[in-house]
């Protein structure tokens, strides 16, 4: 079943993939992604209900004109999924990793873990500003918008922002483990905050598998 | 790009002050941009560009003593500010191209900029992106700064604390159902007198003439609802500092020395080390934010001056 949340002049295609008692687990698609039809093997031994995003300009959302894409305005769009779940896991392929943990920090008492995985635009436009670019993209009225695949690949990810980000989830979260890398990829934001508290390599199925306990205690 | 008449409610007089003698719109990837012109339409043309949460209309007193001086002075309303379309999304970047679609409206020659405020910042970069666009560049309290203010609005990562955090997103979670607050004409003027403390009362209640608009039930100014100063990102401070050191073209800065709600934070001092050759830094003794505003033949003439 598909609903359509507003935020702000977006509607976003939220997809209840298995309804149920339970944890909550919202899945994040990566860039130019959108959200899988069916519960994916790897989720299928979650114990609870299972969600599914389209971010602005994918799948079924909303296609704005003119861009202004950034992963804040993404994590406002998984923002609005959370205020409709209450507490919910999260688990971000790529570029949906990336937002799953500004979430984590942002709303650390209703993220109950953040799972990364490997997928498209994971690494964003780096740690630092390259040359300066004013981008713009031939109009297309059918999702991915291409600004958003124009600007979110070019979004800088510092590993000190990231940081600031896993700092929040680890003080106010109450988990010993708020962030677990599942993925194989590090770009630099990532090496980064592996080394501090709070996050953990995991596999995905661990990684679940401790998040729905420490929902259910 | 598509250019139609903009039709504009007319304003309260108030000395020196003027609305553009041209109004049209200018499309930016379908977002619609409120242009506006003073001056002989065949002058050599002028760029001014205002900052976060205000509009063309502040030019109002400023942009005709450059009019007069023999330049076609253009402006715009950014996405989300005066009568320019309330977009769907809004970031730094989308703005510095926004402007550049301005830019390329009128002409593909580099061009004289003038910038206040945040839009100094953007200009800054789009001077970094695209060298040989823009000839000179005068910016008004609107320099780097370490330590930047509200103003610099949504990519500074300065911001960055629990509190805001949940604040924003607090905010985006009702945003559509926002509405600016009604009031009378003088409700809005003391409003905006808690932002621009130093400002004339008589201005202010000449700019809601401009940059509101008079519903049955009251004013309400024209600004986007969803868009919400101190706002943050992964942008940090030291990159713009970094910019401003290679900037190749000639840049004259004018400092406020009065700190205020909405000024910029930037400090004379400070800034000395990163100023790029050959460039002028300007402080202005007694002055907060609005410095065009408040002083507009003196910032006027020297502007004449450097662009000579």
């Amino acid at each position: 079943m598909t609903v359509f949340l507003t935020h702000n002049k977006m509607k976003l295609a939220f997809h209840t993939l298995r309804a149920g008692e339970g944890p909550n687990l919202l899945l994040l698609h990566g860039l130019g992604d959108q959200s899988p039809k069916a519960v994916p093997a790897a989720v299928e031994s979650w114990p609870g209900a299972v969600y599914a995003l389209d971010f602005t300009g994918h799948g079924e959302s909303t296609m704005p004109g003119g861009g202004g894409y950034t992963a804040e305005l993404l994590m406002g769009d998984a923002d609005v999924a959370l205020a409709m779940l209450g507490r919910a896991t999260l688990l971000g392929r790529g570029l949906g990793g990336y937002v799953a943990l500004l979430l984590a920090g942002a709303r650390p008492e209703s993220v109950r873990g953040a799972v990364i995985a490997d997928g498209h635009g994971i690494a964003g436009g780096g740690d630092r500003p390259g040359p300066t670019i004013v981008r713009g993209v031939p109009e297309r009225d059918t999702t991915p918008d291409p600004f958003a695949l124009v600007e979110l690949a070019a979004d800088l990810r510092p590993a000190e922002y990231a940081e600031k980000f896993v700092g929040l989830a680890c003080a106010g979260s109450g988990l010993q483990r708020p962030i677990s890398i599942a993925a194989k990829s590090r770009p630099d934001w990532l090496k980064a905050i592996l080394l501090g508290p709070g996050v953990v390599e995991a596999t995905l199925e661990d990684a679940l598998r401790y998040y729905a306990e420490a929902s259910a205690s | 790009m598509v250019e139609v008449e903009v039709t504009i409610p007319e304003a309260v007089s108030y000395p020196g002050a003027r609305r553009p003698d041209r109004h049209r719109w200018v499309s930016s990837f379908g977002v619609k941009l409120a242009s506006c012109e003073w001056g002989d339409e065949d002058a050599p043309p002028l760029f001014l560009v205002h900052g976060g949460s205000d509009f063309a209309g502040t030019f109002d007193g400023f942009a005709p003593l450059l009019a007069d001086a023999g330049w076609r002075v253009i402006s715009w309303d950014h996405r989300g500010h005066g009568d320019s379309d309330h977009a769907a999304l809004y970031s730094w970047d989308a703005d510095v191209r926004d402007a550049l679609a301005v830019l390329d409206s009128v002409t593909p020659d580099a061009v004289p900029v003038a910038a206040h405020s945040k839009g100094g910042g953007m200009m800054l970069q789009l001077a970094e992106a695209l060298p040989r666009r823009m000839s000179k560049l005068v910016v008004i309290d609107g320099l780097p700064s370490p330590d930047p203010h509200p103003d610099v609005s949504d990519h500074e990562e300065h911001a960055l604390n629990a509190k805001n955090l949940s604040a924003w997103l607090d905010h985006r979670r009702t945003a559509a159902s926002l509405h600016r607050k009604p009031g009378t004409l003088d409700e809005l003027a003391k409003r905006r007198k808690r932002m621009n403390p130093r400002l004339d009362d008589n201005w202010l209640r000449y700019l809601v003439t401009v940059g509101a608009r008079h519903d049955p039930d009251g004013w309400r100014w024209k600004l986007d609802p969803a868009i919400r100063m101190g706002g943050f990102g992964p942008w940090q401070p030291s990159w713009s500092l970094s910019r401003m050191k290679s900037l190749e073209i000639p840049l004259m800065g004018l400092t406020a020395t009065v700190e205020e709600e909405m000024g910029w934070g930037t400090k004379h001092e400070q800034l000395l080390p990163y100023l790029p050759t050959g460039a002028r830094l300007i402080p202005f003794q007694d002055t907060g934010h609005f410095i065009h505003i408040e002083h507009p033949r003196e910032v006027a003439d020297l502007l004449l001056e450097f662009l000579s």
